[in-house]
Parts: C-alpha cells; structure tokens; sequence
C-alpha cells in the first residue's frame, strides 16, 4: 500500500462519529463572522453598521493577491463592526449580525439538484473560485484561487486531492464523501480543467473503505481520476507526505508543490468548489465534528460560519463533568480552545472534547536519547537535536539542523517516552531563526 | 465549569514512558537470570539481589544529598544497571566486591553526568570493567564457577572453579556448543545462556524497546570477522565466539543502551560493526580472555561522533 518515505506514528484512530450523517444545525439569532477568515492580507469590509444584508451576500472583499472574500451567512442587520475574541484568544475585525430570516441572493441555486455539466471556461472557474470565498478547508484557510494561478514557468501535472483524513477522531471527510459523492467527483473534474490537465489523485486511508467504495463505484465516469488506498499512518495527509506517497515525488525544501507539478486541495474543498462554480454558492458553511471519548453524541454538524462554539456545544448536550480540553481541529495538530464563546468561521473542522486525564502530558524525565522522535519524524530531522540547540539558544545551528522544514505535525512529541516537549521548544526555534532570517534579508 | 487546559499541540501522546521501557528491560533480563539460577545456585540471586539494592541506595542517596533534585529511582534504570553489572560477576563473589561495583557504576557511570540519560558510558560495563581491573589477582574476577544444575546429577556445596569457554578459546581447546547455547558452561551467571538473553532480546523488539541493528551488527559482524581469522589459522570457529562469553549479553543488552549507542538506525549498524571487530581483535590479538566490555565501552566514546556523521537522510534535500 503506498505511503510516506520517512517516519510518521499511529495514534489511536477513535473515528467516533464516521457512521453518523452530517446533521444540519439549526439556524442562530446572533451570528459573528470575522472579516478575514483565511491566510494572507486581511480583506476589507464593502458594508456598514445598520445595512441589511442577504444570505451569500458579499461582505468583505479580498483586494490583495492572497486574501478571500467573506460573505454574509445570514440575512439580517450588520448591527456593529467591531472586534471580536477568536477561539486562540485573539481580537480580531468582525462583522456582528443580527439574524432576521434566511434569504438567499436570487443569483445563488440553493436546489439539491446535481449540475453535472461545467459550462465555465477554466480561468471563469478561477474567477469564480475567487468570488466565492473558497479557501483551503484542510485546516490552513489558504485561499484557494491563488494555487490555481499556477505561475509561467511551471506546470502543473497532477491534481493531488487530500481524503487522508489522518488526524484522529475527525471524520468531516469521511462524511462529505459518502454523502455528496458525485459533487465531490464533479468538482474534481472543474478543478482538472481549471488547471487545463487530466490526471488527479485521491489519496485516501485505508480505514475509510465505505468512502473509498462510494468513490470507485462512479470513477467510470471520470476518467483520468484515480482513487489510491494510503496505509492508516500518521501524517499521511501532510501535503509533502501525501505528494510523496501518491507521486513518489519529493518536493525540495522551502519550495511549493507545484514544483514537482502537483496542485494539491483538501476533499472538502472540493466539494465547495462544486457548490462555487456549479451552484454559485459562497463558502458561508462548513461540516464540524463534535466528538471525543467523553461526549454523550458524536456528531457531523452542517455549521454556518459565525456561530458561538457554545452554542453549538449546548445543542450536542453540553459538556462532560470531567472536560479537561477542548480543541478545533484533530488531537495532533489542532488547536486547544481559550474561548468557547468565539464563532466559528470558514474552516473550524471539529470540535474535539478531551477528558481532563486525555488532557494532562505525560511525566517528563531526562532525555533517554532513545532516538525515537528521529526515527517517527517524516521530514527526516532530528527533533531532539533541534531542541537542545534551541534550549542553549543556539538559533544559527538549529537552522542547520533544518528546523524551518519541521511541519508541525507533532510526531515527536507523541512518540517521546520521557515527554520531552520537543515540539514546543522546536516552534520557539522556528519563529526566533524566522526573525533572523527578516533581519538577514533587511541587510 | 473547571477552566480549560491550553496548550500546543499534539494533545495525544503515546503510552511509552521512560518506566514503561525500563521496566521492559528489567523483564527481559529474567529468563537469563532464571537460568543462572538453575546453572550456579542460590547465590545468583544474592549477588543479584545486593547488586540491585546498592544501586538503587546509591543513586537515591547521590539524587538526596550531593544533586539535591528530584528522585528518579522510580524510573527503574537502576534495577537494570544494578542486574546487569550483577549479570557480569561469578556467583561466587564476595559481596563487598559487589556494593564497589555497584558505586562505580552508578557513582562514577551514571550520576557524574546527571543521571539517566546523560551518562557517556554505560554504567553497568563501567562498574563491571573497573570491578575486573581492580580485582585482577583476587579469584573473584579471574576463576569462573563452574556450571552446576541445581535440580539434576550431583549437588555440591562450595562452588568449582573451572575455566570458562574463553580461556579455553585461548588455549586452544574445542567446546560443546549445544552447551554453550543453554548456558551450562563457565562464566559470569548472566552470560552463559545464549538461548535465555536472545528470548529477552525478542521480547525488547516485541516491545520496540530495543531495534535490530546493533545486535545484528555486533554478532554478525563478530562472526563473520572471526570467522575469516578461524580460515586463516588463527582462532577456533566463529559460532563459538559468537556464543562465548559476555558476546550475546553485550550486543542485547549493554549495546543497545539507549543513552549510549548512537540514534539513527544507520549509525546504529556502525556501532554495532565496531562493537563486533573490537570484541574479536581484543580476544584474538589482545592479552586478556574477553574483549566485549572494552568494545562496548570504546563504541561509546565514539557514538557522539557517529551521531554527527549518520544523520539521517533530510526529506525534500
């Protein structure tokens, strides 16, 4: 079965709500959406305080090369313009909507019907791509637009569709696959002529053989797509990983994927450039899961953008006695939560509850220099290396130990038995030689 | 509500701990214990059993008055170092012999460079190598018992001494290695049994606890080096070598010391190689019997610098 080249763990899988289907959330009085909801430029508001905005309307605008659009989830009354505290504690620009009723704008097909044919020309797709506000539903928010706008010198060979789902406990994909098959399918196809080539690959891990079949079942009808089972090993869905493990191509350090000609999207995207370009629909919504062992129901939740993590916690039956955590995201990359009153916003994957004995580290002893962090870490650096450069303040040689080609993904300090937080220190690292690399280049 | 934990991810952890592992050490070494038992009596788990407590004492009264941090004798590497110095010793031996032993080990071995983990060499072997140097004279550390089962033919009070399949190897002599193989043969109680320490072995890489390429590497390489010194006239053959001794104790378990054995897989196989020429250049060429813990006790000095040369291959470079 292919796979990643270096390293990678395997947590406990604990896909707790992969049988239950996506549950529409009931719509909300007060909706907060962020201006900016994505990685890059913040966008800039086009409405006012007291303006009555429609379902799907535009609200922000992206002006800058990477930025998005944001749109209104709701019809109702923009009643401020004010900052509002996210869930990492952070105050950013917000739009606060009273809720009035749910209009949609007439230009946008709110039908369940499937649009099977792609009318637009590949750079309308891109153009409307744009519009729509879609952004990289993996978990980054990259807007998705600027990766189709591949650039002279290179060229793009392979659509790379990210359905590894390898974090624990999620299951959005999972679901959005079985549930939405064929717009998931269609919107590969406008994806591949977006980028005017034939050839995508669906990675996806073996755990999830209900979506690979649903999927294998109408590939007949899209030729040029493929659907490739990846072992059940964390981080397969890491962008480098994945590109490896479907391509056998390895992308060079510092560089982009589509040096080595790969375009790579998350499943989910898929499915909302679809709803984009086929539906003329903005990404006003997106699938949560509520999980984790100690929740009374584990859900898949259809989530408007701009609704208090609260309320959504109090609709799933509230929180366990003995909640110790709760993170967006999948338990080896997610974020922990410092305000549960903050709204969602375009990609809030889940909403993970973990018990407070999931949430306490483990002991932390001297290093044994087991050489454990080495052997799991898939970018083939030495974690522990790192870190004790790092711990003597050593940035310059940390650096040469690669630690600006970590991802991130935590391997390490999942797999250290003396719970040495080498991750924590190797973040440190990163943003110190990140600052001395802008000092380097200001000279 | 209680207030939220915030904290970088990942949020999971595996169920390894630093105990966890060491305990799994401590396990392993029983079937070569057992054994020892069954071969040289009782007393193997006197020797065992003052060897284990002098170096947990020890580092508990080091940790309580000269570091002045916290306790680690929890963690269970004690044990492993107080077994395997114990592992290394006749049966025979006073216990006095033994409580020195266990101070160096874990004073000088283990403690001097801040416990667990920081230590250069591996504490057991320091012991064990200072133990032999300054004891040469004494019948403690130069006459081995002889193996004598406890539960079949005759049983004797006061121990034989006999010469061990090294010394034999020495002069010459042939050696039965289906004897070898079980343990009924001369030597440090723990060494003996070659089909006990590899059971112990298995159970390390069931456990991941230990990986293949430092044993593979010290024993292969020690067979095949002894092996073109057996064609050349020079020494008896290899599967003997291989079985004699401290060899199999070494390459399981005292080489495959995390702290002390290089950490990438290729760095490892370096180390085990080296391990496997010296042991044999030390038997064949050298003045002494055994060579394993010298071996041993050179690999580490040399594993920072293979740290810095094996490092693995970087993805995307």
């Amino acid at each position: 079965m292919n796979t990643f080249r270096l390293g990678g763990v395997h947590p406990q899988e604990n896909k707790l709500a992969s049988e239950n289907a996506i549950e529409l959330f009931p719509l909300q009085q007060k909706a907060v959406v962020f201006v900016s909801q994505h990685l890059g430029a913040p966008s800039t508001p086009i409405v006012q305080k007291g303006d009555r905005v429609k379902t799907g309307q535009l609200l922000a605008k992206a002006e800058a090369f990477i930025c998005a659009n944001t749109h209104s989830p709701y019809t109702g009354i923009i009643t401020k313009i004010d900052f509002a505290t996210d869930f990492n504690g952070y105050k950013k620009p917000a739009f606060f909507i009273d809720v009035e009723a749910d209009e949609w704008c007439e230009e946008i097909d709110t039908s369940d019907d499937i649009v099977r044919e792609i009318k637009l020309s590949s750079k309308e797709i891109v153009e409307r791509i744009k519009d729509r506000g879609i952004v990289g539903l993996g978990g980054a928010a990259f807007p998705t637009h600027v990766k189709y706008m591949i650039p002279e010198d290179k060229k793009a060979e392979y659509l790379v569709i990210n359905a590894a789902e390898c974090e624990p406990y999620l299951t959005s994909d999972n679901r959005v696959i079985l549930e939405h098959t064929e717009e998931v399918l269609i919107g590969i196809e406008i994806m591949k002529k977006a980028l005017n080539i034939n050839k995508a690959k669906i990675g996806i891990e073996a755990n999830k053989q209900k979506a690979i079949e649903a999927l294998r079942k109408l590939l007949p009808q899209y030729p040029g797509t493929e659907v490739v089972d990846l072992k059940t090993k964390y981080p397969q869905g890491a962008e480098k990983q994945l590109i490896y493990a479907l391509t056998k191509r390895e992308v060079p350090s510092g560089k982009l994927p589509i040096e080595v000609g790969c375009v790579v999207n998350n499943i989910g995207t898929a499915f909302a450039i679809y709803q984009a370009v086929q539906k003329n629909r903005p990404l006003i919504d997106n699938i949560l899961t509520f999980t984790g062992k100690g929740v009374a129901n584990n859900k898949n939740l259809l989530v408007r953008v701009g609704t208090s993590i609260q309320s959504i916690i109090d609709y799933c039956g509230g929180l366990p006695e003995n909640t110790g955590k709760v993170i967006n995201g999948g338990p080896m990359m997610g974020k922990a939560m410092m305000d549960l009153s903050a709204p969602t916003t375009k990609t809030t994957s889940s909403i993970l509850v973990m018990t407070t004995e999931e949430a306490s580290r483990k002991k932390t002893t001297n290093c044994l220099r087991c050489g454990k962090c080495v052997s799991a870490c898939p970018m083939g650096l030495e974690p522990i290396q790192i870190a004790l450069l790092s711990k003597q303040e050593r940035w310059e040689e940390a650096e040469k130990e690669c630690a600006m080609d970590c991802i991130e993904c935590g391997s390490c300090l999942f797999t250290c038995p003396a719970g040495q937080p080498l991750l924590d220190i190797i973040r440190i690292a990163k943003s110190k030689i990140g600052a001395i690399r802008r000092a380097r280049s200001k000279k | 509500m209680a207030l939220l934990k915030v904290s970088g991810s990942p949020h999971v952890q595996s169920k390894d701990t630093t105990q966890s592992i060491m305990w799994s050490v401590v396990i392993a070494l029983i079937p070569a214990l057992l054994v020892g038992v069954y071969f040289f009596g009782l007393r193997v788990l006197a020797v065992t059993a003052v060897s284990v407590t002098a170096c947990i004492l020890f580092e508990w009264l080091i940790q309580k008055f000269l570091l002045k941090g916290e306790q680690t004798i929890s963690d269970g590497s004690a044990i492993i170092t107080g077994m395997l110095l114990a592992f290394n010793l006749p049966s025979n031996i006073p216990f006095y012999i033994v409580i020195i032993g266990a101070l160096v080990a874990i004073g000088i071995g283990k403690m001097t460079f801040g416990g667990l983990g920081k230590n250069p060499f591996n504490p057991a072997l320091v012991g064990r190598v200072f133990l032999f140097l300054s004891f040469p004279t004494n019948v403690a550390m130069s006459e081995w018992p002889k193996a004598n089962p406890l539960f079949g033919g005759e049983k004797i009070v006061d121990a034989l001494t006999g010469p061990t399949p090294l010394s034999m190897i020495k002069n010459g002599e042939s050696l039965d290695l289906i004897n070898m193989f079980i343990g009924s043969t001369g030597g440090s109680f723990g060494e003996v049994s070659a089909i006990a320490i590899i059971l112990g072995g298995l159970f390390m890489l069931l456990r991941k606890v230990i990986s293949w390429h430092i044993p593979v590497a010290f024993i292969g390489s020690a067979w095949l080096f002894a092996g073109i010194l057996y064609l050349a006239g020079i020494t008896v053959d290899p599967t003997t070598h291989i079985l004699a001794g401290g060899l199999m104790l070494g390459a399981i378990f005292m080489a495959t010391d995390m702290a002390t054995s290089p950490i990438t897989k290729t760095g490892q196989i370096v180390f085990g190689v080296g391990c496997g020429l010296l042991t044999i250049i030390f038997r064949c060429f050298g003045p002494m019997p055994e060579g394993v813990s010298f071996a041993i006790l050179i690999m580490n000095a040399v594993t920072p610098l293979i740290n810095k040369i094996c490092k693995p291959k970087k993805f995307g470079y």
